[in-house]
C-alpha cells in the first residue's frame, strides 16, 4: 500500500510540471505584456524594468526562477489589483469556493446515490423512469443555463430566495447556487449508482445474502451498497473537475467571492498572472484530489492491486 | 415492420431461397428504429439543423440589424419579432438561429479534428503495441490530469478569442478519450484472423490500420462521435458565456444565454429561448447517442 502510494505520488509529478511549464511558455510566446504602453519607454527605464522583473535574463533563468517562486507559492504581483499578490488573492477567494463546492459534491452525493440506488431496487418501474429522465435533464442542461433560469423563479419572480450575493455564506444565499452546481453532478451520480446496483443486485452473493434471511435493509447496507459505489468513488475525480470548472460560472452568475470569480475577471482583464496562477492552484487541487481518490479506492476495492 | 419481414422470410425459406443474411449495420437500424426516444430526438435534431441553416434567409431581419422602433419587445406575431428582441432591437429569432448555427458548427468541426487524431493516435498506439503503445498511453495519461478548460481560457487570454482557435482548442482536448477507447478496441482486433492473413499476405502496416483497423471501429466511434458533438457544444457555449468565446455581433447560444441572463428580469424572453433551443440540442443528441450505443453493442444491455 505504502508503495503503491509513493508511485501514484510520483506520477503526479509529470503532470504538475507540465501544467506549469505550458503555462509559462505560453505566456512568454503571447502577443503583447503587461508593459506594453503607446509610447515607446526611455531604454534606461526600458532596461530597469527588466531588470526588477529579470526579463534581461536568459529564458532558461526565468523558468527556473518562475518553477522556484511557484514551489514556494509565489505566483508573483496581480497586474489587475494592484496592491495585491495572486497568492493573496486566491488566499482570500480559496475559502468561499472550497465552502460551495464542498456543499455541492455533498449534496450530489447524498441525492445521486440515494436516487441511483432506489431507482436500481425499482428497474423498469414508473420511479426508474422518472429517475433516469431526470438525470438525462441534469445532463443535457448546463448550470449557466439552469442558474439563471433559477434566479428567475426563485428570486426575480417568487422572492423566495436572494437574487445573488453571498453574505458570508449565509443559508438563503448559499441554496440557489449550491443546488445549480450539484445538479449535473447529482445526474451523473445516480446514473452510475443505478448501473453499478443493478449489476451488484443480481450478484450470487447478494442472492445468498437474501437467502440466508436476512432483512432487505441489511443485505442493502451491509452487502449491496459497498461494491455499488465504487464506480462512484472513481468518479469523485473527474466530479472534482466539473465541480471546479462549474464554480467559476456559478460565481460569475451569483456574484459570489470565489476564486472562480477572480479568475473571469482576470480572464477578461488579460491579468496574465492572475489566470496562470489560477490554472496552476486548479491544477494542484485536481491532481490532490485525484490522488486522495486513487487511495481510497484501493483502499476500499481489496481487488486493486498494488 | 418487423413482422412483415418475419414472414416474408419464412416464406422465402419455404420457397426454398437463401435467406439473404443481415449485417451488422443493418440489425443496428432496426434495433435503433424502435428505439423512440432516439428516433423523436433524431427527428427534432433534424428540425433544428434545417431552421439553423436555412430560417435566418427566410427572415427580413438582419442577425446584427436593429430595428430601431421594436427594441426589447416581447415576442409577437404582429411585429414580425417571434421571439421578441433585444436590448438594442435585434430579432432574437433570427440570433438564436444563428447563434446555433456557430454553436453546431463548432460542435461537429471539433469533434471532427478530435476524431481524426484520436483515430490516428489510438489505432498506431494499439497495433503497434509493446513499448511504443506504453510511452503514447502515459502520455494520454499525463494530459488527461490536466484542468484543460482552463487551459482553453488561458489560450483565448492570451491570443485573443477567434473561433479557429476555439476549433483547435476544444479539438485538442477532446481526443484524449477518443484516443483510449480507439486503442483498446484496436488490441482486441489486431490478433484476429483478418489481420493475421493481411500480415502474412505482407501488407505494410500503415495499409492495415487504414484498410482493416480503423473501418472496424466505426461502431465505437460513431456512438462516441454523437457523445463528443453535445460536450464540445457545451464547452462552447460555456467560454462564450463567459465572453471569452464568440464576439459580438457574431453570437452563439452560449453568448445569448449569457446576454439573456444580464436582461432576464425586463426581459425573460431574451434568456428562455435561447436556453430552450440549446438544452434541447444537448438532449437530442444524448438521447441519439445511448439508443446508438444500445443498437450497436447490443450486450451492454
Amino acid at each position: 500500500m505504502l508503495a503503491y502510494a509513493f508511485r501514484r505520488f510520483l506520477g503526479a509529478w509529470p503532470t504538475l510540471l507540465l501544467i506549469i511549464t505550458l503555462a509559462f511558455f505560453l505566456i512568454r510566446v503571447a502577443p503583447g505584456g503587461p508593459f506594453d504602453t503607446d509610447k515607446m519607454l526611455p531604454p534606461e527605464v526600458q532596461a530597469n524594468l527588466d531588470k526588477k522583473y529579470h526579463l534581461d535574463e536568459p529564458l532558461w533563468m526565468q523558468y527556473g526562477r518562475y518553477l522556484w517562486d511557484v514551489a514556494h507559492g509565489d505566483f508573483g504581483p496581480s497586474f489587475q489589483y494592484k496592491d495585491y499578490s495572486v497568492t493573496e488573492l486566491i488566499g482570500a477567494g480559496f475559502p468561499v469556493s472550497l465552502r460551495l463546492g464542498l456543499s455541492a459534491i455533498a449534496l450530489a452525493l447524498v441525492v445521486g446515490v440515494t436516487f441511483g440506488t432506489l431507482a436500481a431496487l425499482r428497474q423498469n418501474s414508473r420511479l426508474d423512469y422518472t429517475v433516469m429522465a431526470l438525470s438525462m435533464t441534469g445532463i443535457s442542461i448546463p448550470n449557466f443555463v439552469m442558474a439563471p433560469l433559477m434566479l428567475l423563479v426563485f428570486a426575480v419572480y417568487l422572492h423566495w430566495l436572494p437574487a445573488g450575493g453571498w453574505n458570508d455564506g449565509a443559508l438563503p444565499n448559499m441554496i440557489l447556487p449550491v443546488i445549480a452546481l450539484a445538479l449535473p453532478q447529482i445526474a451523473y451520480i445516480s446514473r452510475l449508482t443505478r448501473g453499478s446496483m443493478i449489476e451488484v443486485l443480481r450478484s450470487n452473493y447478494i442472492r445468498t445474502a437474501r437467502a440466508k434471511g436476512l432483512p432487505e435493509r441489511v443485505v442493502l447496507m451491509r452487502h449491496a451498497l459497498k461494491p455499488g459505489l465504487l464506480p462512484v468513488v472513481s468518479y469523485l475525480g473527474p466530479a472534482t473537475a466539473g465541480i471546479i470548472t462549474g464554480s467559476v460560472v456559478i460565481e460569475q452568475i451569483f456574484g459570489i467571492p470565489g476564486i472562480g470569480r477572480y479568475f473571469v475577471q482576470g480572464a477578461l482583464n488579460r491579468d496574465y498572472t492572475l489566470v496562470m496562477g489560477v490554472v496552476i492552484f486548479y491544477g494542484v487541487l485536481i491532481i490532490v484530489f485525484n490522488f486522495i481518490v486513487d487511495l481510497v479506492y484501493g483502499l476500499l476495492d481489496p481487488r486493486v492491486r498494488y | 415492420m418487423v413482422d412483415r419481414e418475419k414472414t416474408a422470410g419464412l416464406m422465402q425459406a419455404a420457397a426454398g431461397e437463401e435467406i439473404e443474411g443481415r449485417s451488422l449495420w443493418q440489425d443496428a437500424w432496426l434495433r435503433l428504429k424502435r428505439n423512440r426516444a432516439a428516433m423523436v430526438s433524431a427527428m427534432i435534431l433534424g428540425v433544428i439543423t434545417l431552421l439553423v441553416i436555412f430560417a435566418p434567409f427566410l427572415s427580413p431581419y438582419e442577425y446584427d440589424g436593429a430595428d430601431w422602433d421594436n427594441i426589447s419587445i416581447p415576442p409577437s406575431i404582429e411585429t414580425g419579432h417571434i421571439f421578441g428582441t433585444d436590448m438594442v432591437g435585434r430579432d432574437l429569432f433570427v440570433r438564436t438561429l444563428y447563434g446555433g448555427r456557430v454553436s453546431l458548427m463548432v460542435g461537429v468541426v471539433a469533434t471532427l479534428v478530435s476524431l481524426l487524431i484520436g483515430i490516428t493516435y489510438g489505432a498506431i498506439a494499439g497495433y503497434l503495441g509493446g513499448r511504443v503503445d506504453n510511452i503514447m498511453m502515459r502520455i494520454v495519461d499525463i494530459l488527461y490530469a490536466m484542468p484543460f478548460m482552463f487551459f482553453v481560457i488561458l489560450l483565448m487570454v492570451l491570443f485573443g478569442r477567434n473561433i479557429v482557435l476555439i476549433f483547435v482548442a476544444i479539438g485538442a482536448i477532446n481526443w484524449l478519450d477518443m484516443a483510449r477507447i480507439v486503442r483498446g478496441q484496436t488490441l482486441s482486433l489486431k490478433h484476429k484472423e483478418f489481420i493475421e492473413a493481411a500480415e502474412a499476405c505482407g501488407v505494410g502496416t500503415l495499409t492495415i490500420i487504414r484498410r482493416h483497423i480503423v473501418p472496424n471501429l466505426l461502431g465505437v466511434v460513431v456512438v462516441y462521435v454523437t457523445l463528443t458533438i453535445p460536450q464540445v457544444i457545451l464547452v462552447e457555449s460555456f467560454l462564450s458565456f463567459l465572453g471569452l468565446g464568440v464576439q459580438e455581433p457574431a453570437t452563439s447560444w452560449g453568448a445569448l444565454v449569457n446576454e439573456g441572463a444580464a436582461d432576464m428580469e425586463v426581459a425573460p424572453w431574451s434568456l428562455i429561448f435561447p436556453a430552450l433551443f440549446l438544452a434541447t440540442t444537448l438532449f437530442c443528441f444524448n438521447f441519439i447517442g445511448d439508443g446508438l450505443r444500445d443498437a450497436l453493442d447490443p450486450k451492454d444491455r
